[in-house]
């Protein structure tokens, strides 16, 4: 299982804050699609992925017991 | 108070202040950055910030680390505050102190550059007439966020 958060605009497109994925491992990539797929208007182009909050790149792969964060830009400041 | 930190209460710029002021000190710059009514002639009634508190505060801890290695001797403390705010409530609080002037103001500048940059805080605009997610829309770097 792969935890999965979302915030800001993400939260409001999912009307959730989190949920878990039945996946063993998945590739950042392959998460976004997911999210993309299940979530159209994801707009993955623009989200980052931290996985155990550090960020990740597309090629990293998730694991089943990670927690990952989908990151739309980013407004602090 | 933590050194860095993701606050849900008004944000005393004093405290962290205090924090880095210490006797090899010659200059302290406290930058704190406010809510604004007026972005590009729309008013803005208030502003929510939400963050993903444990990773936020530990890339406010990084980003102490690179001003550190990058301007010897400063010492700095940094705040981000989160939920509702209203007009010319204080966001954020950046202090920043040095042996000499001229480390405390470019170290100072570097952290706000950077949390704009790095740290996963959002910023939602709440108008008379409807609300907005605000954030760069920058497509997916190949290599993710600058990692320095």
């Amino acid at each position: 299982m792969i935890k999965v958060n979302y915030f800001a605009r993400l939260r409001e497109l999912t009307g959730k804050s989190d949920e878990t994925i039945d996946q063993q491992s998945m590739t950042v990539r392959e998460l976004l699609d997911w999210a993309e797929t299940t979530y159209p208007g994801f707009g993955k182009e623009t989200v980052h992925v931290a996985v155990n909050e550090e960020y990740a790149l597309k090629e990293d792969f998730v694991h089943s017991g990670d927690i990952c964060a989908f990151i739309p830009p980013v407004s602090g400041g | 108070m933590k050194q860095f930190e993701i606050i849900e209460t008004p944000i005393e710029p004093q405290k962290y202040t205090d924090y880095v002021l210490h006797a090899g000190a010659g200059a302290v710059t406290v930058f704190t950055g406010h809510v604004r009514e007026w972005t590009r002639g729309v008013r803005t009634l208030y502003l929510a910030y939400e963050a993903y508190v444990p990773m936020a505060e530990k890339k406010l801890a990084e980003i102490g680390a690179e001003m550190e290695m990058k301007w010897p001797g400063v010492k700095v403390a940094i705040a981000h505050r989160i939920g509702e705010m209203h007009i010319s409530d204080i966001a954020v609080v950046i202090a920043v102190s040095s042996p000499h002037r001229k480390a405390a103001y470019e170290a100072n500048e570097y952290a706000i550059e950077r949390i704009k940059e790095v740290v996963p805080i959002w910023k939602k605009e709440i108008w008379e007439d409807g609300e907005e997610w605000i954030g760069g829309q920058k497509k997916y770097p190949e290599k993710g966020p600058e990692m320095k």
